[in-house]
């Protein structure tokens, strides 16, 4: 078995006593896609939070390629090439696309002055792989249409060479046009080798682009298991009533 | 602006033409309300309002409210607020008139005029306001205090510090170098005025040439060339009519004839000698500059804006906002006690009352030139054409002789009026 990307194990954060996240493992290797499921408050977005930074566990251990590493906040989680689109997106909405692209890691010229223009050469770009319908590049993105700012998101996220991604309900906002746009993306960047985490509450989403699902319910950890294995009334069993599925290996 | 109606032919050209131009339709907008005040005030007055003598002292009465406006466009996108500056001026100016005239003459024994006692002075000065404004943007950048308790508070006790610190006198007469940077009493005269007004046309020029050179160095579409012209035409012609404008302003001759008594010559017939440009309007100037490089082309002005468009988003980036609080209030704490240095050379004393009320003309000076109080909207060049606009406001009613509390009843209704515009105009165009 190859070394896995990431490795959370006995992960615990708790919120003014109520355990968000009790005691949860879970693993992903490179080239797959974890589906994480689970009800609303079942825990999986402030899982993920923990990965991206963006919360600090109380404790457990986060290993990467088979390392140990300490991510206290977002900055140390891009250096690790974690990267993160949240279901909120997380766009600065009165800036235009390329300064939401490079927020955070922007191009600068020799004077060390910020290169607007360079940043938009890139983002046309890749937006023009992403998205090749895509032309505001000179408006504020509270301009742009839902899958157009995902896009945006998207590319962020991909454009610094990710190795681990992390998609927080990649698809809610979308019609379907746009949401067979994602998974054509989702299926490339496996190609890729890159490892992506993909939360959801849609059954159908995860069947079709996962690999393994991670359930999740009031904060732990229900059980993992191969998406061939298990038909959409097993994953609902073990969402609604946090049964493991008869017959099936279960990772715990 | 995507959606233009294009059933009004008319209209969708002269949008078109201004589009060329790339102009900013709101910046326009405020400079036609000000044309018309400055007009109409000139017409009440019977011409007194447009002389080269009036537009000297509405500039150099604009700075000391323009310098700290340019900070407040800061504050405010990152949707804080600063209720403090006016009490933190007034403890700067407190304390750096009590380093000119005590400590330094009598304390280090300097005596008055010493050449490095105005240096030391604006030094020290701006170490506190910068100190001050840093301990503001920790307690509501780390403590989570929010920033218009933090400076309602502020307000209340640098008042009183700087009343403390000087037993609530006058101070004064102030240090004759530093008094320079008041407006009338340090001007540059005729011909360095003008060789700046060249030199601040050759910047320009050269920047619209490099900014165009680079968009086509990546392929984008630029101005056509007529545009690029008609742009650096406006540039120039407002820079230079400016500088001329300020030539304009001879120095009395009265004044010109003590000056030469006092020096045992006799004034030639027919002299004049120009104000020129005063230094306090070119250190505005120089703020003005350094502060829009900040806003637009570091990754410093680049995180204020984020942080104010989605302060979550910003922080997800990775962007350290509590410390960006901590700058942005330091730098509003440099910049009061700059506009300190530009007050009270103005007086050339210090007053206890000095920027008593500023705060509220710093604040409507950003919100009128465009700062949006919900955050991540706001330029430099709003911020001091919206001084403008009020200093002009406040001046000529005083000059067409309306009653004092009658100025003060209109300032307070344009400023609402002027947020009520901008919002319809947004709505209009459907930014958010």
């Amino acid at each position: 078995m190859t070394t896995p990307l990431v490795e959370m194990k006995n992960i615990r954060i708790s919120f003014g006593g109520v355990h968000a996240v009790d005691d949860v493992s879970v693993d992903l290797h490179p080239g797959e896609v974890v589906g994480l499921l689970g009800h609303n408050g079942a825990g999986k977005s402030t899982l993920i939070k923990i990965l991206s930074g963006a919360y600090g566990m109380d404790s457990g251990e986060i290993w990467i390629n088979g390392e140990k590493a300490e991510i206290e906040n977002p900055r140390d989680a891009r250096a690790l090439n974690i990267e993160t689109i949240y279901q909120t997106l997380a766009l600065a909405d009165n800036l235009d696309a390329a300064s939401n692209l490079f927020l955070g890691r922007e191009l600068v010229t020799p004077f060390g002055l910020v290169d607007d223009d360079a940043m938009e050469a890139e983002c046309r770009k890749i937006m023009g792989k992403l998205n090749p319908n895509f032309a505001k590049f000179n408006e504020p993105v509270s301009a742009l249409s839902g899958g157009q700012r995902q896009s945006v998101a998207i590319a962020r996220a991909v454009y610094f060479d990710a190795r681990i991604l992390i998609m927080d309900e990649p698809t809610a906002a979308l019609g379907p046009h746009e949401t067979q746009m994602v998974s054509e993306l989702i299926q490339q960047l496996k190609a890729q080798g890159i490892g992506i985490f993909l939360i959801s509450h849609d059954i159908h989403d995860v069947l079709e682009l996962c690999d393994r699902a991670s359930v999740m319910k009031n904060g732990k950890l229900v059980g993992t298991v191969d998406v061939k294995d298990v038909t959409d009334d097993d994953l609902l069993g073990m969402i609604i009533l946090g049964k493991k599925p008869e017959g099936v290996n279960v990772q715990d | 602006m995507s959606h233009t109606d294009t059933s009004d032919l008319a209209n969708s050209k002269k949008r078109s033409f201004i589009h060329t131009l790339e102009l900013d339709l709101r910046l326009l907008g405020m400079i036609g309300a000000f044309v018309i005040l400055c007009i109409g005030f000139d017409l009440a007055t019977g011409g007194r309002f447009l002389t080269p003598r009036n537009i000297f002292n509405l500039t150099i009465q604009t700075v000391s409210v323009a310098i700290m406006a340019t900070g407040m466009v800061f504050v405010i996108v990152t949707r804080h607020i600063d209720l403090s500056v006016g009490a933190l001026l007034a403890t700067c100016s407190a304390v750096m008139a009590m380093t000119q005239t005590q400590f330094l003459p009598h304390v280090l024994g300097l005596g008055f005029d010493h050449w490095a006692t105005p240096w030391v002075t604006i030094a020290l000065g701006i170490s506190v306001g910068t100190l001050i404004g840093a301990f503001h943007g920790y307690l509501v950048g780390y403590l989570a205090i929010p920033a218009f308790i933090v400076t309602l508070g502020g307000l209340l006790v640098w008042r009183n510090v700087g009343w403390y610190l000087t037993s609530g006198k006058t101070i004064g007469p102030l240090d004759e170098t530093f008094q320079k940077f008041g407006g009338i009493n340090g001007t540059l005269g005729a011909t360095a005025s003008w060789v700046v007004g060249l030199l601040a046309v050759a910047a320009a020029l050269y920047g619209l040439y490099a900014s165009r050179n680079n968009k086509k160095r990546h392929g984008f579409t630029v101005k056509p060339m007529w545009a690029e012209g008609v742009l650096a035409g406006i540039i120039s012609v407002a820079i230079l009519g400016f500088v001329g404008i300020l030539n304009a302003y001879h120095v009395p001759e009265r004044k010109l004839q003590r000056l030469f008594e006092a020096r045992g010559e006799v004034m030639p017939e027919g002299f004049t000698q120009s104000y020129g440009i005063p230094i306090s309007v070119l250190l505005l100037i120089g703020i003005a500059v350094a502060m829009t490089i900040l806003a637009r082309r570091t990754r410093l002005g680049r995180y204020i804006f984020a942080t104010g468009g989605n302060p979550d988003a910003a922080e997800l980036s990775g962007i350290n906002t509590r410390l960006l609080t901590v700058k942005i209030f330091a730098m509003m704490g440099a910049l009061c006690a700059i506009s300190a240095v530009v007050a009270s050379a103005r007086l050339t004393n210090h007053s206890n009352d000095i920027g008593t009320l500023d705060e509220l003309r710093v604040i409507a000076a950003a919100v009128i030139g465009g700062t949006a109080l919900a955050g991540g909207v706001g330029t430099i060049h709003g911020a001091i054409l919206g001084a403008l606009i009020m200093q002009s406001l406040q001046s000529g009613m005083a000059m067409v002789g309306v009653d004092a509390p009658l100025q003060n009843i209109v300032v307070g209704a344009v400023l609402v009026l002027a947020v009520l515009i901008d919002i319809i105009y947004r709505k209009r165009t459907g930014e958010a």
